[in-house]
């Protein structure tokens, strides 16, 4: 808990700053859009947590997104499919692709750096190759699996407010997630894969197939979250789609608390991180005297920030618990 | 000697951490010319000392004379501008810079703020001739082995020119024949007007060397030997307080015989790819594989455990072969190894005991791939008693733990699964005389239990300690074998040193 209590707090002040700064934020429309993007985004940052939890790093994921959200409606309007044949597709797909780029990293001692950036320039190559470009869409068709993505849970007794679809993938991944972290033997030696690539494999920890266990996990919650994505937003367009979700879900995951060197993080951390990317959005639309085109400044400036903070925290904490020690032995 | 003034005068040195004395008014004189000893058990206050003599640490309480003068470092380069150097436990080198970049590291010689190569690969030679390595300066520090990257490190502080030369546990990774040329070299620089203060674990070398022993004990200097003062008792009862013998733990005697349980059949390791080694472990039994550094030792270990490439030969374990290149394989099939750096190998330093000590026996416990928490926790709490790990909290990260306790942890992982066979690369380094006890009694705990135990070991001192049988190698290959009651530190250095078909010939000759 120590470890998510900086982005906490940031998030309280965010949250706390723009509810002053406008009238608008605290309503139920707003909250409802806030926690929409919140969990769309969350499924992308816990994805990429795992990577970076073996310190290695995945840029492919707005390629992925693209890829999966352009292909959800292409497949099932131009070709024809099903919709379930088309999920499972789009998951096998996803899948496939983390299996190949941690099979690079894994066996070909690639960087993961590279492999994912030319990932990132593959997928949406494919994407635009595809569809030539032209926007797809689901021609007003297709409600019921839209719902996972747009839907709103209406809570009895409540009238104003709905819960948005989305939050339920988020928290069913979150919990999956969590439990296989903690609770699990792959989970520990994949922390420990981050922690010393050289330590584990002494230890007999088959690394390999746990970084490539992470890749695929990472890609497979990306190319969900482009189905997510597509079915809330209703159309995609091969050129933007997705632009820039792989730094989102980096950022979100490193706010959270996870190091890019491998072997820490909490999901907790990276949901609220990615809800302070979310609200940090938000705000810059909200209050009138943030211009709208010093998003990407602000966002980097929190970012900068939180990380600070969180180093911060932490020092002190670690000097703390030595002191303690020290004191008692 | 004592008619001069002391060249570096220490008066009541005093050092807190959080409210524990790490040193507790210590006084020191270090006379030039003279081989200083320190000894002293782990947290014994010994690095501490050296840490505030080369400028890193301040002390709390107390003066360093300097020539007569006092002194206050504000840093390391203060104290390496006064003269003195210190050689560091830990490896300091820079991986991606040639032997001759680390040695002039930081003062490079160079003409109008360009490198001057020419010169710097030049000097450095003498520095590299001067600590006996036969290499290039052009060679990557990445690509030396411990021992040669330790002489580098020494290499480095001779070329500081300095008065007072520190040495924290120099020879703790070095093998006999590099130990013995350090001390003749130690020696050299002593009759030169260096003073040299040396930190060491080895009583032999101690004893061999020193001109004084100043021995610590809970951060308190309790003894101060002479020359003609010192014996291996004395120095023990200084250090652990009370009267220890150091023995064997136990003796298997040479004609007992049992089943062979690791058996290694011409193997072909990627160092030395002409020479074959062949091999047979008993259950039960400890092996120590002698030799100098580079002699392939560590080689044999990793192949056998499958870090290292295995392309040709036969490992096979109670008559079953073993996978070739797959160190899951092999520790699923009950193979252990702890390397010889145990901080970059052999532990994630920055989680703790409990999750180091656990990482193997985690799986082998597992219900369908879920940790058992409570076993966990409970198998935790017994191996850190039964291995008496210091302090004993399972929760607290395993870097801020001494070397001797690290060690423990690394076996602990791996004993806790009761391997079937143990390879051991180097299992004291860094360690002290009463841990190194209860470590070999762990590992032969672990032999008495059905393991092969292969282990390699420089110190020839404890090869005759801690094994039952010593097989010396030389250049890749076997060069002899002998069992250990009937084996002598002579014996096993001649052998590792010039081989047999040399020390046959000579004492042909001699004959």
């Amino acid at each position: 808990m120590k470890k998510i209590l900086g982005i906490t707090g940031i998030f309280l002040a965010i949250v706390i700053a723009t509810s002053i700064l406008s009238p608008n934020f605290l309503t139920a429309y707003n909250i409802e859009n806030l926690l929409r993007r919140t969990s769309l985004f969350g499924i992308l940052s816990i994805g990429v947590g795992f990577v970076i939890l073996t310190a290695g790093i995945d840029l492919s994921i707005g390629g992925v997104v693209c890829l999966a959200g352009i292909l959800t409606p292409y497949l099932l309007t131009q070709m024809g499919w099903s919709a379930p044949e088309t999920v499972a597709v789009i998951l096998l797909m996803s899948v496939a692709i983390g299996f190949l780029q941690g099979g690079l990293v894994a066996f070909g001692r690639i960087q993961p750096f590279l492999v994912t950036l030319c990932g990132l320039l593959i997928f949406r190559g494919i994407a635009r190759g595809v569809t030539m470009d032209q926007t797809q869409g689901f021609q007003g068709k297709f409600a019921e699996l839209r719902w996972i993505g747009n839907g709103r849970i209406s809570i009895p007794g409540v009238e104003e407010f709905s819960l948005p679809a989305p939050v339920l993938s988020l928290i069913i991944i979150a919990i999956l997630s969590m439990i296989f972290l903690n609770c699990t033997v792959w989970g520990r030696w994949m922390k420990a894969v981050g922690r010393s690539p050289s330590a584990a494999r002494y230890s007999g920890i088959p690394v390999a197939r746990l970084q490539i266990l992470a890749y695929s996990i990472c890609s497979l919650l990306s190319g969900f979250g482009g189905l997510l994505f597509v079915c809330d937003v209703g159309s995609a367009q091969p050129s933007d789609f997705g632009n820039f979700y792989e730094l989102y879900a980096i950022a979100a995951a490193v706010l959270g608390g996870y190091r890019l060197s491998g072997g820490e993080g909490s999901v907790v951390g990276v949901i609220i991180g990615a809800a302070v990317m979310q609200v940090l959005r938000n705000a810059i639309v909200l209050v009138s005297w943030l211009p709208y085109t010093a998003e990407f400044a602000v966002i980097g400036l929190v970012i900068l920030i939180g990380v600070l903070a969180d180093e911060f925290l932490r020092r002190y904490a670690a000097n703390r618990a030595r002191t303690q020690v020290k004191g008692t032995s | 000697m004592t008619d001069a003034a002391p060249i570096l005068r220490c008066r009541g040195l005093g050092k807190r951490f959080a409210g524990v004395h790490a040193l507790r008014r210590v006084d020191i004189d270090i006379y030039a010319g003279e081989i200083v000893a320190i000894v002293g058990a782990n947290g014994a206050g010994k690095s501490t000392l050296m840490k505030i003599l080369a400028g890193v640490l301040t002390p709390d309480s107390g003066e360093i004379l300097l020539s007569g003068q006092p002194i206050r470092f504000a840093g390391v380069r203060d104290a390496t501008r006064a003269g003195i150097a210190l050689v560091h436990q830990e490896l300091n080198l820079a991986d991606n810079l040639d032997i001759a970049g680390n040695i002039f590291l930081g003062c490079e010689p160079n003409r109008f703020g360009f490198l001057d190569r020419k010169t710097m690969h030049t000097q450095a030679r003498e520095w590299i001739e001067r600590v006996g390595l036969d290499l290039s300066p052009a060679s990557d520090v990445s690509e030396l082995s411990i021992g040669r990257r330790q002489m580098v490190e020494i290499a480095k502080a001779l070329s500081l020119r300095a008065k007072v030369l520190i040495l924290d546990e120099p020879t703790s990774s070095l093998s006999m024949s590099e130990t013995s040329r350090l001390l003749t070299l130690i020696r050299t620089l002593a009759t030169q007007g260096v003073a040299v203060v040396y930190i060491t674990h080895r009583l032999n070398e101690v004893l061999d060397c020193a001109d004084r022993a100043v021995v610590l004990r809970d951060g308190a200097r309790v003894a101060d030997f002479s020359r003609d003062q010192l014996t291996r008792e004395g120095l023990v009862q200084a250090m652990v307080g009370t009267v220890q013998e150091i023995r064997r733990a136990e003796v298997r005697s040479a004609n007992e015989k049992s089943e062979a349980r690791l058996v290694v059949r011409g193997l072909q390791t990627q160092a030395y790819p002409k020479s074959t080694v062949t091999l047979s472990i008993g259950r039960g039994e400890i092996v120590g594989l002698a030799g100098i550094v580079g002699a392939g030792r560590t080689e044999v270990l990793q192949s056998i455990f499958g870090i290292d490439r295995r392309t040709v030969g036969d490992v096979s374990l109670d008559g079953q072969a073993v996978a070739p290149n797959d160190p899951v394989s092999a520790a699923h099939r009950g193979i252990a190894m702890v390397p010889e750096d145990r901080q970059r190998d052999g532990l994630m330093l920055l989680d703790s005991v409990r999750i180091n000590a656990s990482v193997v026996k985690i799986a082998r416990e597992s219900i369908a791939g879920f940790i058992r928490r409570g076993a966990e926790r409970m198998g935790v709490a017994r191996i850190i008693d039964l291995m008496k790990i210091q302090p004993a909290l399972p929760e607290r990260q395993v870097a801020l733990f001494s070397g001797g306790n690290q060690q423990k942890v690394v076996l602990a992982k791996w004993l806790s699964t009761e391997p079937k066979v143990l390879l051991l690369d180097e299992p004291s380094r860094g360690v002290d005389v009463a841990a190194r006890a209860e470590i070999h009694a762990l590992i032969r705990q672990a032999a008495n239990r059905g393991a092969a135990v292969l282990c390699s070991i420089s110190d020839t001192e404890e090869l005759l300690l801690l094994c039952d049988r010593i097989v010396v190698m030389r250049k890749g290959r076997i060069e002899g074998e002998m069992n250990a009651v009937d084996a002598t530190e002579e014996a096993i250095t001649r052998l590792a040193v010039v081989g047999v078909e040399v020390s046959a010939r000579s004492t042909e000759a001699a004959a």
